[in-house]
């Protein structure tokens, strides 16, 4: 019997961290993108340029899970 | 194609029917949490994982050529009626899984077929026990922990860093995060799941001759394959998205979006690295995850606990069956007969108990689990007739009537008035006592 301790562990740990970093970082795009919105004002250009670079990163994280996808 | 024999044939069908038994048993994997949310309509939102799973299909053939993950030693001599037979037991199973709501691993079943059915035909020397431990049960205990942790963590986080910001502004983002993630789900499972089938029709035909050893599936399996996993999650498991979308624990959606892309990370990281994880166990365990991480989040365990008990039955009760469809199948032509008819016979059974408590797209967010709703009720009674027979002081009777509308957040909406109006009917007489 041989279990692969490494790769459980290595799946493990890129889990844990991808997911908290993405979630975190979409998490605040939407902040960001909705700042200032609710007090009838649109959200400030920073946070607006900070809310996009946010969402272009998880638009990156997402095409590399198809890449994944397609190419095992 | 013009070597296939009848046999190789009704293989082929069974396979397309395991296929679409996969597709609808695994579509709450994808969209539970999407749809319970209200993410996208229970419609919609099946139909997007079906379009997704057949593109997946397409994607690529990696699996399908590593069938039965070497549990089994293909060299032993595997007859088409092996294969037959543990595809039975995995229908079987997977049907008997879904009349009970629970989710549980379509490749487990498969796995579990195809071994009892060797074990039967051929002898346990042609499997390889370590090769069970390494590739099912690890993964079966760690999927859910993985997963769990993960959706958990992020759950707290992203409960955090909105804390300050407007629930309506917030709502579309959370949409959307969730909808890509639960598409990423679907998109993996069509190529990881569609190619099983793939690979087991594959198998079949070479064993049959109609095909040389080490062969590419053809374009007709590869299609015919995603067309049915496509249509089987179209048709949508509805009972098994209920349990894991409402009766796990209550969703919101942030934790859909924290469960779902845990999911699918975890899910693309473990195929990626080479340590394939079940993808119901990873959901299912995402799912609970979000549930503890969110404040005032409760996890149902006793709905937990009898999944988790479906997950360890899953194999042996599929293999069990395939045994036995083995044993009769080997007995030639009218073994494999008497065990297709039984097969029909069984699932028609399944299907019609299932329409004595249908759950479609209409009614598949409204309670919690089916048969778990019975003992809520009866708590909701108990509690309310407690408060009745006992009176008693009045700031007990305060605390117990806010009871069942904190366990009992569903599936019981007249037991918190109920048993409120109890209390208040006891207050004067509990004053009397103190005063």
């Amino acid at each position: 019997m041989n279990i692969d301790w490494a790769a459980l562990g290595e799946v493990f740990g890129v889990s844990l961290v991808a997911t908290v970093g993405l979630v975190g970082l979409f998490t605040l795009g939407i902040v960001n993108g909705s700042a200032g919105k609710a007090q009838g004002g649109g959200a400030s250009a920073l946070a607006r340029t900070g809310a996009y670079a946010c969402y272009a990163l998880c638009a990156a994280a997402v095409a590399y899970g198809i890449y994944i996808i397609t190419a095992p | 194609m013009e070597h296939i024999t009848l046999l190789i044939g009704i293989v082929i069908v069974t396979a397309l029917v395991f296929d679409f038994t996969n597709g609808f048993h695994d579509t709450a994997n994808a969209m539970a949490t999407t749809i319970s949310t209200g993410a996208l309509k229970p419609k919609t939102a099946v139909a997007m994982s079906a379009v997704l799973n057949l593109i997946g299909a397409f994607l690529s053939v990696e699996v399908a050529k590593t069938i039965s993950s070497g549990i089994i030693d293909e060299g032993s001599g595997i007859q088409p009626e092996v294969i037959f037979a543990g595809l039975v037991g995995a229908i079987i199973w997977n049907l008997l899984t879904w009349l009970a709501g629970l989710p549980s691993s379509s490749s487990h079943a498969l796995m579990g077929g195809l071994l009892g059915a060797t074990v039967a035909s051929v002898g346990l020397g042609a499997v390889n026990g370590g090769t069970v431990v390494m590739k099912v049960l690890i993964p079966a205990l760690a999927a859910p922990l993985v997963a769990g942790l993960a959706a958990l963590l992020a759950t707290r986080l992203t409960y955090r860093a909105a804390r300050n910001a407007d629930e309506q502004q917030t709502a579309k983002g959370y949409r959307a995060g969730q909808i890509t993630s639960a598409a990423l789900v679907s998109l993996a499972h069509g190529t990881n799941d569609a190619q099983k089938t793939m690979g087991v029709i594959t198998l079949a035909l070479i064993t049959g001759g109609a095909l040389a050893p080490q062969a590419d599936p053809p374009t007709w399996v590869i299609v015919s394959a995603g067309v049915a996993i496509a249509l089987g999650t179209y048709l949508g498991g509805w009972r098994i998205i209920r349990t894991m979308g409402s009766g796990l624990t209550d969703i919101k959606p942030p934790q859909g979006f924290a469960a779902q892309t845990s999911a699918a990370v975890t899910i693309l990281a473990s195929s990626h690295i080479g340590f394939s994880l079940s993808t119901t166990h990873v959901c299912s365990g995402a799912i609970m995850g979000s549930g503890l991480g969110r404040k005032g989040g409760v996890v149902r365990w006793s709905t937990a606990a009898r999944m988790v008990m479906g997950w360890g039955l899953t194999l042996p009760a599929a293999g069990l069956v395939a045994a036995g469809a083995a044993l009769l199948a080997g007995q030639g032509t009218w073994g494999v007969a008497t065990v297709a008819v039984l097969a029909v016979v069984v699932s028609g059974g399944i299907w019609l108990l299932s329409r004595r408590q249908p759950v479609d797209h209409t009614n598949v967010n409204d309670t919690a689990v089916p048969g778990e709703t019975a003992e809520e009720d009866a708590a909701g009674v108990v509690t309310a007739a407690l408060q009745a027979v006992a009176p008693p002081p009045t700031v007990k009777a305060g605390s117990d009537a806010s009871l069942p509308e904190m366990s009992l957040p569903q599936g019981t909406p007249a037991a918190g008035p109920v048993a409120e109006a109890e209390a208040e009917k006891e207050r004067p007489r509990a004053g009397s006592t103190l005063g």
